[in-house]
């Protein structure tokens, strides 16, 4: 149930940062300059945490879909469901435990 | 046995100690009123009696009108599939001293399903989808003169697990999926076409396969497991679902 409920919301907000992303690559037509401009603003650290959250909705999606894709597909992947799922939470805390330091690191010095 | 013991007096077991559990019940009357809404009942129970009691309790002693379905009150007729405290249980299989009573026990009827009155709603729309899969034997080939028709343990164990269904809803009432949408199938009705697609003496596990390879068929299944945890025979509903699954993309059965 819950992990069902993360990859639902996960997934809302990975759609939503797709709308924008395809808002900011539309800015390519008015030119590279404009571009820049524009993802130039997204150097800043609000949009940074931003972007760690966006990192950590994508890699939980991903994993727990690879979990759903083994339900579905393996034979026994129900009876490694909730196992399955610890898994996923312990690879999740293990990426965003490499990926967090550094990338905060990096938003919150960069453009100073 | 050593006949020391038959001399000495019989142990009388200790009575059991009864107390006072609140139950709070989700009560609708059609006829009066406007919204469901909850009401308190305090009763005396023993830690073996069963929410099937309380409510006998309830419905005898203090409120008539309380309205809930049961028939067998032990598990095997599938009328009692009720939410309480949030999950979805047989009445007659859920014993108070597994819950805690320091707490009310919250009592509504399953959810998904058109409300009727206090505990009851209406089944029709399951029982529904559970006419479509055709849940029944269809063999075109006539066994041999004078004998039945056979089967190995092996061929039988394939599908043992689906058989034990009661078909009590409890299942499919727990399904978020069958909340926002009344039209999937549910897990009951893959269940119990999961039943004959994998019985060895069953021809048309094609026609099944298709039926639940619908848009409303068995790709609605996100395995939130909601219907393993909920099901009272302890049929594993989300294994049997992706059984499905597999056999309609290999279209293998066996
Ligand atoms: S599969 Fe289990 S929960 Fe669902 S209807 Fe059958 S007995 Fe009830
Ligand atoms: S009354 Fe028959 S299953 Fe509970």
């Amino acid at each position: 149930m819950w992990s069902w409920v993360l990859h639902r919301i996960t997934g809302v907000a990975i759609f939503f940062f797709l709308l924008v992303h395809i808002l900011d690559s539309v800015v390519l037509n008015f030119g590279p300059d404009a571009y820049d401009r524009v993802i130039g603003t997204y150097k800043n650290p609000v949009l940074g945490l931003g972007e760690a959250a966006l990192v950590a909705a994508i890699v939980f999606h991903a994993l727990n879909g690879i979990r759903i894709i083994l339900i579905d597909l393996w034979s026994k992947g129900t009876r490694y469901q909730r196992a399955m799922f610890w898994i996923v939470v312990i690879l999740w805390a293990v990426l965003m435990a490499g990926f967090l330091p550094v990338h905060l690191h990096n938003a919150f010095t960069e453009g100073q | 046995m050593s006949t020391a013991t038959q001399e000495t007096e019989p142990v009388t077991p200790a009575p059991l100690q009864s107390f006072t559990v609140t139950l709070i019940i989700r009560r609708y009357d059609p006829e009066v009123d406007q919204e469901p809404h909850w009401q308190d009942f305090d009763v005396e129970l023993f830690p073996t009696d069963r929410i099937l009691d309380a409510l006998h309790k309830i419905k005898w002693e203090q409120d008539g009108s309380l309205t809930f379905r049961r028939s067998c009150a032990h598990g095997v007729c599938g009328s009692d599939a009720m939410r309480i405290n949030g999950r979805n249980r047989l009445a007659c299989k859920t014993l108070i001293k597994d819950l805690d009573v320091t707490k009310p026990i919250y009592v509504e009827a399953i959810k998904g399903l058109p409300l009727e009155k206090d505990l009851i709603v209406n089944m029709d729309p399951f029982f529904e989808s559970y006419r479509e899969v055709q849940p029944f034997l269809q063999a075109h080939h006539e066994p041999e003169p004078g004998r039945e028709r056979l089967q190995s343990p092996t061929d039988r164990e394939r599908f043992d697990d689906t058989t034990k269904c009661i078909l009590c809803a409890a299942c499919t009432s727990s399904c978020p999926v069958f909340w926002t949408d009344g039209q999937y199938f549910g897990p009951a009705a893959i269940v119990n076409a999961h039943r004959f697609i994998f019985d060895s003496r069953d021809d048309e596990a094609q026609v099944r396969l298709d039926i639940l390879n619908d848009k409303e068929g068995v790709w609605r299944c996100r395995t939130t497991f909601n219907c393993t945890e909920a099901c009272p025979r302890g049929i594993q509903i989300t294994q049997a679902i992706a059984e499905v699954k597999q056999a309609v993309i290999t279209g293998r059965v066996r």
